[in-house]
């Protein structure tokens, strides 16, 4: 069993700020971390290698820093990690960035054999649009199984697997088959540290560089800026509430009295909620 | 999956000037559509937030709103759909009715939406963004090879008739605006709930344009082999309370959160968390709120040690009232906050829980000392 794990570095967002005056984003300092997403992904297909047998191998789309996400990956316990890097991949949107992994997918496919299942984390924490996943599915034409939450079970052999999918109002158990395309619900199985065996072979593997050609790709007005349908317009801090908030006074006041005095403020604001919570009990 | 490095502000600026100009093929598309969402012949409650806007985008544009209608006559069947689309302004319903589409599956939704499309010709399509969202308009842009916007807050068309879909970006610290300029159809999805609700009219059943799905079931190679519903009211009791307590970092340590779960039990609402908390193992996921968890709109929403992120900001920024407690008087939450409170939540939580069951206690036999535990 091939598999083959997208996963993207992106800034830990909890510990990004705007700078105050300027509404730029004060990138200094903030630390890079494997989209928390994909680990589950990562987890999911180790799990799938040490049940079936195979290999997995990480792919990562983006500038040459991305390698540190790669050799993380190999700590965790990947056999092989590939960076797609390239000038022209700058500012790809999803169709544009969906176009170059899936080339890449398939020249891995070429070299160390097709994948059987691909998988993404559901959606990334900077973009969170859970795009790419489904744009890659539909150019390689594999069986598109997102919001995975289980892989019940999968059948080498004649090719079949069963998985539970996350839907709106409850669990879908699908029937499909291999090759496929799984992004991953969090929080399906616990992270492994990964062995000091892994930490040494991680050292020691090289991290795949491709550029464009080595991913097999031709057309290059389909990757990057000019590959991108979607035009970012404009980029802006939201202003505050045109109304300022009302800022409980609590100089000289003990906790108590500040807490009276907000619960005042709230239900003078809304009095229907006031006539909930006295006259219904505390339902 | 993501935006794979599509928006960070550097990237930003050279788009926006890249001059791009819609396709020639493309300038025969109108009208502005909405995907119904069915969930067993119900039509999900996005769907309807979608018309209100969608109408409001159409008339701007001085167009058509349709509602697009895939499922099954089996059970329910698709006339309540088609009558909520008319009900809530859709001028025409596009319907594609097929047993193949009784169970959301990927493949014949996408052909099914696709092929609508491709005969059709919208110039605007908006979906949900939930699961099946999701899934389908990634699948959907893919084969156009069309632009798709993910979880807008706020939905415009500019002098030119363009789509403006602003949506947060770069982990929810900003906001930007995104114009799908070559292709059609614009594409977006809108989280439930973002969206306010329109008014319902009686309006007399319009146009309803039926398709055939060109596709047999041989042809599908995934099967629903299940369905099991959520038993418990637990997924939807956030997106739905009256009154939602929120904690954030600002608590400190996982044993705090009682001091959040006894105001919720106190005043009868909904327990949820910034999205730290669920990366630290604190609460479930499903208790997150926020751009990648549930969107709010309850009456009243208690944030305690939360600073408000943007990406926290837009999940919440529909509830009526806004009570924001933090240490930090600089934490963005006060710029969108109607009630401030500088305080430590750990110490104000506790009281505030007291002067909540004592406003009330008057009225009912609530003790102070019964609540939580």
């Amino acid at each position: 069993m091939h598999i083959v794990v997208c996963i993207k570095q992106v800034p830990d967002s909890a510990q990004i700020r705007v700078h105050p005056v300027t509404n730029t984003i004060m990138r200094q300092g903030v630390p890079t971390i494997i989209n928390p997403y994909d680990l589950f992904a990562l987890e999911e297909a180790l799990q799938v290698r040490d049940r079936y047998g195979g290999e997995v191998t990480v792919l990562t789309m983006g500038p040459p820093m991305a390698e540190q996400a790669l050799r993380k990956a190999l700590t965790h316990g990947a056999d092989r990690a590939v960076l797609l890097t390239d000038r022209h991949f700058a500012g790809s949107d999803t169709l544009a960035t969906s176009y170059a992994l899936s080339h890449a997918v398939a020249k891995i496919g070429e070299s160390y054999g097709a994948p059987d299942i691909v998988f993404t984390g559901k959606q990334t924490i900077d973009g969170d649009t859970a795009q790419v996943g489904p744009g890659i599915a539909k150019r390689l034409n594999l069986q598109q199984l997102t919001y995975v939450t289980k892989i019940v079970s999968i059948d080498p052999t004649s090719r079949e697997l069963m998985v539970e999918r996350h839907a709106e109002s409850g669990t879908q158990m699908l029937k499909s088959t291999l090759p496929c395309l799984i992004t991953v619900l969090e929080g399906v199985n616990a992270i492994r540290r990964g062995s000091l065996d892994d930490a040494f072979r991680a050292a020691r593997s090289p991290v795949l560089k491709w550029g464009a050609a080595d991913a097999g790709i031709g057309e290059l007005t389909k990757c990057g800026l000019r590959g991108s349908p979607t035009v970012v317009k404009r980029v802006f801090a939201p202003g505050p509430r045109a109304e300022k908030a009302m800022q409980m006074d609590i100089n000289d006041k003990t906790l108590a009295e500040v807490a009276a005095d907000t619960v005042t403020a709230i239900f003078a604001r809304q009095p229907v909620l006031e006539r909930k919570l006295t006259s219904h009990g505390n339902r | 999956m993501v935006a794979r490095k599509n928006e960070t502000p550097a990237n930003a600026v050279g788009r926006a000037s890249s001059g791009k100009k819609l396709l020639k093929c493309f300038e025969d598309h109108r009208h502005v559509w909405v995907f119904m969402e069915l969930e067993r012949g119900n039509v999900h409650p996005v769907s309807i937030e979608l018309l209100g806007e969608g109408r409001r985008l159409a008339d701007k544009l001085g167009v058509q709103l349709a509602g697009v209608i895939l499922g099954s006559s089996e059970g329910v069947g698709t006339k309540p759909a088609i009558e909520e689309a008319f009900a809530y302004g859709a001028d025409v319903a596009y319907l594609v009715e097929s047993p193949l589409l009784a169970n959301y599956r990927n493949e014949p939704f996408t052909k099914a939406l696709t092929d609508l499309v491709t005969t059709h010709k919208p110039e605007i399509l908006l979906l949900g963004a939930t699961t099946l969202g999701r899934d389908l308009a990634g699948a959907v842009a893919t084969t156009l090879q069309t632009g798709l916007t993910a979880d807008c807050t706020e939905l415009d068309v500019d002098g030119d008739g363009s789509l403006a879909a602003t949506r947060p970006t770069f982990g929810g610290s900003l906001l930007c605006t995104i114009y799908t300029l070559i292709s059609r159809p614009q594409m977006a999805t809108v989280r439930s709930r973002v969206m306010a609700t329109p008014q319902r009219a009686d309006k007399p059943i319009g146009r309803v344009i039926q398709h055939q799905l060109l596709m047999v079931e041989e042809e599908i190679v995934t099967k629903v082999f299940a369905f099991l519903c959520n038993s418990g009211s637990e997924q939807s009791d956030l997106a739905n309370s009256d009154i939602v307590v929120g904690g954030g970092l600002g608590l400190g340590a996982v044993g705090n959160l009682q001091y959040l779960r006894n105001l919720a039990t106190t005043i009868g609402g909904g327990v949820g968390c910034s999205r730290p908390l669920v990366q630290k193992g604190w609460m479930p996921a499903d208790r997150q709120i926020g751009q990648s968890g549930h969107t709010i709109r309850p009456k009243l929403y208690i944030a305690a040690g939360i600073s408000g992120a943007v990406q926290h900001r837009v999940g919440v920024e529909g509830a009526d009232l806004i009570v924001a407690i933090n240490l930090d008087q600089n934490a963005p939450i006060f710029d969108f906050a109607h009630i401030g409170v500088v305080a430590c939540a750990l110490e104000f939580l506790p009281a505030l829980t007291d002067a909540f069951a004592k406003r009330m206690a008057p009225h009912n036999s609530i003790k102070v000392m019964d609540r939580g535990s």
